[in-house]
């Protein structure tokens, strides 16, 4: 087995990890479950990454993905502390009827997305590119690029901040609606 | 192990990532996993920027992505925010108690 053999089993053993994983992530009843397959569908994305020629966007998928957002939602899901009772209701709102009008949609613009992608005669191989040029045209001709991101990061702080902010005592609004 | 079908092979497999969140979106009903479907649907969007390129041997396509994961970053800290704030006044995850807000 030559290097090329070993790359191209690499990258479609790994793509059809990531498919898989993705697949099962939004058919699980259990929030824990899909969590844990989309680690794993985020992990295969950054072995994609690298095996493409980004190392540094592999690490980052790897770092914020499967690090940062992934805290976040376990946080979240531990604060809601839905408990048993959630996978029951999970199973009673997806029925198998509910299933194809979104498949039939999403297969439907699948085949466009493929068909319009078609062969492409003047794309390139894969080129490397390291974190070096990436830091290079990040704080270069791109340096609007970073300053738009830490005024969305600090909007999205704020907000978060005072979505999440609990004031006393808590209104509940919905207390006549609210039987589960 | 500079074949360009490699790169054509990955935007295909973009484009089934996005419609799988995109299926998940539409078909989930709990706000958490409808976010958990736009996280994996900005994931493909990124691999879409990072297979171009690649495909040019240009930076930018991962410039492209750094701005993508700083997005999701932001949406899904909003929309975590949104989701125990929906919580706390319906007591449930259910995204169809938000049509209460007409009228």
């Amino acid at each position: 087995m030559n290097a090329e053999t070993i790359y191209y089993f690499m990258f479609y053993f790994t793509a059809a990890i990531a498919v898989f994983a993705t697949l099962m992530m939004i058919t699980r009843h259990n929030a824990v479950h899909a969590l844990l397959y989309l680690i794993i569908s985020s992990l295969s994305m950054a072995i994609i990454f690298y095996l493409l020629g980004a190392p540094f966007a592999a690490a980052l998928e790897v770092i914020i993905y499967a690090g940062a957002v992934m805290i976040l939602f376990v946080f979240v899901v531990m604060m809601l502390n839905l408990g048993h009772r959630s996978v029951e209701q999970e199973a009673a709102w997806m029925p198998a009827k509910g299933w194809i009008v979104p498949g039939i949609l999403a297969a439907v613009l699948l085949i466009m997305l493929v068909a319009g992608l078609g062969e492409s005669d003047n794309l390139r191989g894969v080129h490397l590119v390291g974190a070096k040029e990436v830091g290079i045209e990040l704080f270069g001709p791109y340096l609007l690029v970073v300053e738009l991101a830490s005024f969305l990061l600090m909007a999205g702080l704020v907000g978060a901040f005072h979505l999440a902010r609990r004031t006393t005592p808590t209104p509940q609004y919905g207390d006549k609606e609210a039987s589960l | 192990m500079t074949d360009a079908v490699i790169i054509d092979h990955a935007f295909i497999l973009a484009a089934i990532l996005f419609c799988l969140g995109l299926a998940g979106v539409m078909v989930r009903r709990n706000l958490v996993f409808v976010l958990i479907s736009l996280e994996v649907m900005l994931n493909a969007a990124g691999l879409g920027f990072i297979a171009a390129g690649s495909a040019w041997g240009q930076a930018d396509g991962q410039i492209m992505f750094i701005a993508v994961v700083t997005l999701g970053a932001a949406e899904v800290a909003v929309g975590l925010g949104l989701t125990l704030l929906l919580f706390r006044r319906f007591n449930s995850v259910d995204i169809d108690q938000l049509n209460r807000l007409k009228g």
